[in-house]
């Protein structure tokens, strides 16, 4: 008459196990959420008759061991330097007419600054004993000054913001025969306002 | 005589803690696929500086380079000048080359000419260390960078 019941298994220390585990992840994992200013570095061959830049398509940025900003010979803070550079890329200084003319630059046309977006070259230049904070701060606000303008070109072309549609192909949402499209209308916001910034060689740290 | 049992006192019943396990592992599955196994054992302080125009970085292409003042912990040994670390260990400048040159080699093959370089420098560092990585970088025709940062604004605080 007596029905044995099966004894059930104990299930407590379960939780305990996956506990356990769960820690174990938590302390060996890390969310992965690396993102940089990506940058294109030059060749090391030596260019033969480097092309010749007038001083007016310069804008030399200078940084020296003290972290202080030299712009133009001009000592600037930080928070400047973002409208110097647009100011300086969009100047579109070449008169009306000529070949190098800018149909598209919204700036004051002073003659002795850029003709043009294309021929505008910025030029950073940093001691050795310039701190990474201070360098990674002056490239963050030159870019921000490139997407600036390149958000304004693409939004009155295409009315929509380069920096978002080129992000979205980055991370894939934007697939398919939209892609190609978008991917060719940003190679053509890059041919209007072409990211010139060049590094020159460190100096030797003025001791 | 009655022919009801008195009820038990007022005891309340056990919390049934059945269905712990299976919270529990819900979180530990979670946890398993949003993250990836820690790579490198870090060697050098790493205080990334700040930067918004940021670009997302592809982990399948990237080979990481680190820089920095020693951690605390080791800069009895290794004093607290900046140094370079690949893979696990220091690297001098010198050793940059092979090292980079191996790290690349273990990347999927058709990844390996669209090889990035992500560098992970510490912002006390001097520019003249990074200079250096980029010379070396040049020669070794690894021509794309990525500086890694971290999000915010320097100029906002």
């Amino acid at each position: 008459m007596a029905r044995r019941a099966t004894p059930e298994v104990n299930a407590g220390s379960m939780a305990d196990i996956a506990f356990l585990l769960l820690i174990f992840f938590l302390v060996t994992t890390t969310i992965e959420k690396d993102k940089g200013i990506a940058r294109q570095l030059p060749p090391i061959e030596e260019i033969e008759n480097p092309p010749i830049i007038k001083q007016k398509n310069l804008f030399i940025v200078n940084v020296n061991r003290d972290d202080q900003l030299l712009v133009e010979d001009d000592l600037m803070d930080l928070k400047d330097l973002r409208q110097a550079a647009i100011d300086f890329i969009d100047n579109g200084g070449a008169p009306a007419g000529s070949p190098e003319h800018c149909n598209y630059c919204k700036g004051k046309r002073l003659p002795d600054s850029s003709d043009n977006p294309d021929k505008a070259v910025i030029s950073v230049q940093n001691d050795r004993k310039t701190s990474y904070k201070m360098y990674i701060a002056v490239q963050n606000e030159l870019v921000a000054a490139y997407n600036f303008l390149r958000n304004r070109e693409s939004q009155r072309l295409y009315g929509w913001d380069f920096t978002v549609m080129k992000k979205g192909i980055d991370d894939g949402d934007i697939t398919g025969s939209r892609a190609d499209d978008i991917e060719e209308k940003l190679q053509n916001i890059q041919k209007l306002i072409p990211l010139k910034l060049s590094e020159a060689e460190p100096k030797k740290s003025g001791s | 005589m009655s022919k009801f049992k008195k009820k038990k006192g007022g005891e309340i019943p056990a919390v049934n803690t059945a269905s712990l396990p299976d919270i529990v592992f819900m979180l530990l599955f979670f946890f398993m696929v949003v993250t990836v196994l820690r790579e490198d054992n870090l060697l050098v302080q790493q205080k990334i500086p700040k930067g918004d125009q940021v670009e997302k970085l592809k982990k399948d292409r990237s080979v990481f380079v680190y820089a920095g003042k020693p951690s605390p912990r080791y800069q009895d040994k290794y004093g607290k000048e900046g140094k370079i670390q690949i893979g696990d260990k220091y690297t001098d400048i010198t050793q940059l080359s092979p090292a980079l040159t191996e790290l690349r080699s273990k990347l999927r093959p058709e990844l390996q000419s669209k090889v990035m370089v992500a560098l992970k420098v510490d912002e006390d560092t001097n520019t003249g260390l990074v200079t250096d990585i980029k010379q070396e970088l040049r020669e070794l025709q690894m021509y794309k960078i990525i500086y890694i940062t971290s999000p915010g604004n320097q100029i906002e605080n």
